[in-house]
C-alpha cells in the first residue's frame, strides 16, 4: 500500500484484494501509520482495490473504533459499485463518509 | 445450458480462499454471467471459505470440500463443506454482526451470502462439521 500524509490527514492508498487472508498485515501498516502521524482524518482510497469481501468490513470497522479514541474521521473514496454495495450492506456509511470511484 | 459439476478440496489455509474464489468463478463463466453476477458469486464463496478458515479449523488446517453444479433454469449450485467443529446454534450464527471471531470480524459472512445469492441453507453438527449450500440463478442475456 501507498501512504501519504499531508499535515492533518493521512491517506492510505489501499491495493490488492482485501480478505481475511490479506486483512492483518493491512491492518498493521494502518494502524502503525496511523499511531505515528496521529491524523485528524482518516482517507482510505480504494482505487486499486480489486476485491474484497466481509474481511474489509471488519478492517474498516476496527479502523474507525481506534480513530474514535482521538476523535478523527474517517473517509472511503474511490469505492467500486460492488464495494460500495458491500459496504452500504454493513452500514458503513454511518461511520464514514463515503464517495464512489469514476466509471471507466 | 448442460448439467456440469467439479469439486474442488482444499487445505484451510488462508491463501487459498482466493484460489477458491476464482475456481469458482471461472466455473460460472460458462453461464455468461454479467459482472456483477460473478463479483457476487466470488464473494459469497469468499465468505464462505473464510468461515472453514477462521470457525471450522481455528487452531489447524483441514479440508474444504466444494462441489459446484450448474443445474436447470441457468443456476449455479455452490457447496461448500468441512469436517470441523461444527455450530451450535445456526440461526444465532447467521444473525448479522454476531461473531465468535474476535475483534476484527463483522459478523456479516452470512448476511453477504444471503444478500449476493438467491438461497443459502446451512446444516450443522457439533463436532462434525458443517454444509453451506447456496444457488444463484444467473440472467439469461438476450444476444441480438
Amino acid at each position: 500500500m501507498k501512504i501519504n500524509s499531508t499535515g492533518e490527514v493521512l491517506t492510505v492508498y489501499l491495493q490488492g484484494e482485501i480478505d481475511h487472508h490479506s486483512a492483518k498485515g493491512m491492518r498493521e501498516e494502518i494502524d502503525s501509520a496511523v499511531n505515528f502521524n496521529m491524523p485528524s482524518l482518516l482517507i482510505l482510497d480504494f482505487s486499486e482495490v480489486t476485491f474484497m469481501d466481509s474481511s474489509g468490513i471488519g478492517l474498516v470497522m476496527g479502523r474507525f473504533k481506534n480513530l474514535q479514541k482521538s476523535g478523527a474521521k474517517l473517509n472511503l473514496s474511490n469505492l467500486s459499485d460492488s464495494i460500495y454495495k458491500i459496504m452500504k450492506l454493513a452500514g458503513i456509511d454511518r461511520l464514514a463518509t463515503m464517495d464512489k470511484g469514476v466509471t471507466k | 445450458m448442460e448439467h456440469n459439476k467439479f469439486t474442488l478440496n482444499i487445505p484451510s489455509k488462508s491463501c487459498n480462499e482466493s484460489f477458491a474464489r476464482v475456481t469458482v468463478a471461472a466455473f460460472a463463466t460458462q453461464l455468461d454471467p454479467t459482472v456483477e453476477e460473478i463479483s457476487d458469486i466470488k464473494t459469497s464463496v469468499s465468505e464462505a471459505v473464510t468461515n472453514c478458515s477462521v470457525h471450522a479449523y481455528p487452531d489447524k488446517i483441514g479440508t474444504i470440500y466444494i462441489t459446484c453444479e450448474i443445474i436447470k433454469d441457468n443456476t449455479i449450485k455452490i457447496k461448500i463443506r468441512d469436517r470441523g467443529c461444527g455450530i451450535e446454534d445456526v440461526k444465532q450464527a447467521m444473525q448479522p454482526l454476531f461473531t465468535t471471531g474476535g475483534e476484527e470480524r463483522a459478523g456479516l459472512g452470512f448476511a453477504v451470502m444471503e444478500s449476493m445469492m438467491d438461497s443459502i441453507r446451512v446444516t450443522s453438527r457439533l463436532g462434525k462439521g458443517t454444509t453451506v449450500t447456496m444457488k444463484k440463478k444467473i440472467s439469461v442475456k438476450n444476444n441480438d
